[in-house]
């Protein structure tokens, strides 16, 4: 469904005819919302919370400064988001520890949303804040669910306390407790099984285990993918449990993760933690501001800004960044850059975060891993002066890098194209630039 | 069997108490003539539902059209059209499980936690309830105790599981299966593979290859390649169907978690879109809360 690919284009377009008279009517405005309306809607954000959101929008967008701006799709963009990020919450926001450890954490939801491997997560991230934790294992449904959390416990050096499948998860959690305060651990946490928020029986044992152990924090798990049930799974646990917050799962699929905001617009609690990958270590603080991005389909700019950032050399970024700004990128960059991005992760997982890379533009780019092997051939195999100024290259000179590097002509047509799309890129971003905080933008290439 | 179905995927509403009747009559027992609010309530209702903007859009203009030519004015009229226009977007032609084909080799794949190896488990019942012999095999070797899980519901059930090593490669253990399988003349072979999200592209290619090796090692055996979707899923089910089917040739979807109060109606994009049939919805937790797809009764617990 190529219906809504990013906002922003859509926006832009949107007001292209525009331009020139730089005057916006309200029907224009009532255009563009429906266009957020469709882009919320199919980032799976709940109706209700998109008719509210969008209501609130308009009498902002119908302002003097939008009606004005000689930019008005960059206008009704950025408070579109600041809207959103006002609703997702500005800030990270951390556990809270008791003041009396053991701080009780306990984790519940939706059958299948990540529960147990959060649980090992998260006790993985407090150990490393020099925390003690303690796991406890609360699933006595699911099948080999105890043994689950078992593995995973073994595998992060945290201890799992366990009472077996056939006692009953209150006392589990009062023991649990009791062994916690025995053995000096300063954090306990729960896994429960999970259970659907319409299952009274079930929803009136997560109470009983709230009442009998009292947590600070009871965070609901949700999976990114879910769709517009998340606003009544947030309501139906929240209800009965009065969380204190949430953690979202899955993040590192390809969903826009609307959820997120009907979550927080429903139970107005802090999204604390996101899952983004299977290792133990895929687990990180929430950022509101993120998300806020990725739901309108633009990007996850900062989060790409923070990798690079983390895992390279600041000298040479700092050259990298000075050759990009006049221009000067050439292919032996190129080929270090891409070398280098290699060491931050999968290179669709970056480049799904650059905005406009939604997925028919990575279908375009399509960095394999292999063909960093490909590209490193070609490019050794031009003289230092085709590396420096690509457009010198003609049929015969390209034939003849071609055999040197093993490769064939189309290939080091692809990596040319590659090349010049990667630099319209950086062109784009650095336009960017000035809207984020802190943009340093020691960009990977 | 079909009346169960309905119950159980209605039985939230009940519940919940909010709702004792159904949703969309109750809205239609407001409004007198049909008009364009009427209309944009019905919006929302799919919406909510997860059909998604495009196939809302699709089905509220063929309803529009169906309206008209039935020369429908009032309200009143409205439920049963409305029902005619989804049925049409559900159509297919593609038939359910095929019970009786023996040997046979079900793959179960999809995204991590939407039901796969539950819903192994109750396959395996319902073959075993028909009489069919039946073996399962641990292609999960990744997750932890993924192997222990399809152990506990084999022993339940009373199938045995061929199973390697966490850890070890999955193609080679199906393999393990398709030979035990072969040797024994087992009726149906059902395989669990790891739950994978489907933008990783290894994890995919991985996919593919056990998919290869299935259709080559086996070619006497009908194949079924079941594609678990969670009904709570929103829009990204679209993307997960594509991205799976570019590897393996998926024969039919098993729609999980349909008793919960999500309505499952991304399929209708599924189906239209991708074209693969739903073939089984999953009910609960238990051995027999798995049912064979009805579209007449999905969309009657849709607009409930
Ligand atoms: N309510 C409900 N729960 C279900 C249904 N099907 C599966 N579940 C639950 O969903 C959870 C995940 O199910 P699994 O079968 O482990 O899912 P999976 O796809 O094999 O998960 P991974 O192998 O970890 O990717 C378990 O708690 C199941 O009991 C269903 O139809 N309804
Ligand atoms: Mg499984």
């Amino acid at each position: 469904m190529a219906l809504f690919e990013g906002l922003s284009e859509k926006l832009q377009n949107t007001f292209k005819s525009l331009t020139g008279q730089g005057r916006l009517s309200e029907k224009d405005i009532k255009e563009a919302m429906r266009e957020v309306k469709l882009a919320l809607l199919e980032a799976d954000v709940n109706y209700k919370i998109v008719k509210d959101f969008i209501k609130n929008i308009t009498d902002q967008a119908m302002g003097e400064s939008v009606m004005k701006s000689l930019t008005p799709g960059q206008q009704v963009i950025k408070i579109v988001k600041e809207e959103l990020i006002l609703l997702m919450g500005r800030e990270n926001e951390k556990i809270r520890y008791s003041s009396q450890p053991p701080t009780v954490i306990m984790l519940v939801g939706l059958q299948g949303a990540g529960k147990t491997t959060t649980v090992g997560k998260l006790g993985a991230l407090l150990k490393k804040d020099g925390k003690q934790p303690l796991l406890v294992a609360g699933d006595i449904y699911r099948p080999a669910a105890i043994q689950q959390l078992k593995v995973v416990g073994e595998a992060l050096s945290l201890p799992v306390f366990s009472l077996g499948d056939q006692v009953d998860p209150v006392r589990i959690a009062e023991e649990a407790l009791k062994e916690a305060r025995s053995k000096g651990h300063d954090v306990l946490i729960m896994d429960t099984a999970g259970r659907l928020h319409l299952d009274e029986a079930l929803m009136k044992e997560l109470a009983t285990i709230k009442a009998a152990i009292k947590p600070d924090e009871i965070l609901l798990v949700v999976d990114a993918m879910t769709g517009q049930d998340a606003l009544k799974v947030a309501q139906g646990f929240d209800e009965i449990l009065d969380i204190s917050g949430s953690i979202l799962t899955k993040l590192d699929g390809d969903t826009r993760g609307g959820a997120a905001l009907s979550l927080r617009a429903v139970t107005r609690k802090p999204i604390k933690f996101a899952g983004i990958g299977e290792k133990y270590t895929d687990f990180e603080a929430f950022h509101p501001e993120r998300m806020a991005s990725r739901i309108l389909g633009m990007g996850d700019i900062l989060t790409l800004i923070e990798k690079a950032e983390a895992s390279f050399d600041e000298e040479k970024a700092r050259q990298l960044t000075k050759k990009m700004k006049n221009q000067e990128l050439d292919l032996e960059d190129f080929l270090e850059q891409m070398q280098q991005m290699r060491s931050m992760g999968p290179l669709q997982e970056i480049m799904g975060m650059l905005p406009g890379m939604n997925q028919k533009a990575m279908k375009n780019i399509q960095i394999d891993e292999k063909e960093i092997v490909y590209m490193q051939a070609i490019i050794q195999s031009m003289t230092p002066k085709e590396r420096r100024n690509p457009a010198i290259l003609n049929g015969s000179r390209k034939k003849r890098i071609a055999r040197g590097s093993g490769t064939d002509v189309p290939r080091v047509n692809r990596l040319i194209k590659q090349f010049d799309q990667t630099k319209k890129m950086i062109r784009q971003m650095s336009q960017m630039k000035g809207k984020f905080p802190g943009g340093g933008m020691n960009l990977p290439f | 069997m079909i009346k169960s179905f309905f119950e159980k995927m209605t039985r939230g509403l009940v519940k919940t108490k909010t709702q004792l009747t159904d949703r969309l009559d109750n809205l239609l027992n407001q409004y007198g003539a049909i008009d364009e609010d009427l209309l944009e309530e019905i919006e929302e209702i799919l919406i909510t539902a997860d059909l998604g903007m495009a196939t809302t859009l699709g089905v509220i203009e063929d309803l529009r059209a169906a309206l008209v030519e039935k020369k429908i004015k009032e309200a009143s009229g409205v439920h049963d059209v409305l029902k005619e226009v989804l049925l049409r977007h559900l159509s297919s032609e593609a038939a359910g499980l095929d019970y009786e084909a023996a040997p046979q080799v079900i793959l179960v794949i999809g995204v991590n936690g939407v039901g796969k190896t539950t819903t192994i488990g109750k396959l395996a019942h319902r073959f075993k309830a028909r009489g069919r012999s039946v073996l399962l095999v641990a292609g999960d070797t990744f997750r932890a105790a993924a192997i222990d899980q399809l152990k506990t519901w084999g022993q339940r059930i009373g199938v045995e599981t061929i199973a390697q090593q966490t850890g070890s490669d999955p193609a080679s253990v199906i393999y393990d299966g398709i030979q035990a399988a072969k040797s024994r003349k087992t009726d149906v072979l059902i395989c669990d593979t790891a739950g994978r999200l489907h933008n990783k592209k290894n994890l995919v290619m991985e996919l593919g290859k056990i998919f290869k090796i299935t259709s080559r090692e086996y070619p006497q055996a009908r194949l079924e390649v079941l594609l678990v979707l969670d009904a709570t899923t929103g829009q990204n089910a679209i993307s997960q169907a594509r991205a799976f089917k570019e590897v393996a040739d998926i024969t039919g979807i098993a729609l999980t978690k349909l008793d919960g109060s999500a309505k499952g109606g991304i399929i209708f994009a599924v189906m239209e879109e991708v074209g693969i049939p739903v073939k089984l919805v999953g009910l609960g937790e238990g051995l027999d809360d798995l049912e064979d797809f009805d579209a007449a009764t999905f969309v009657d617990a849709l607009l409930s």
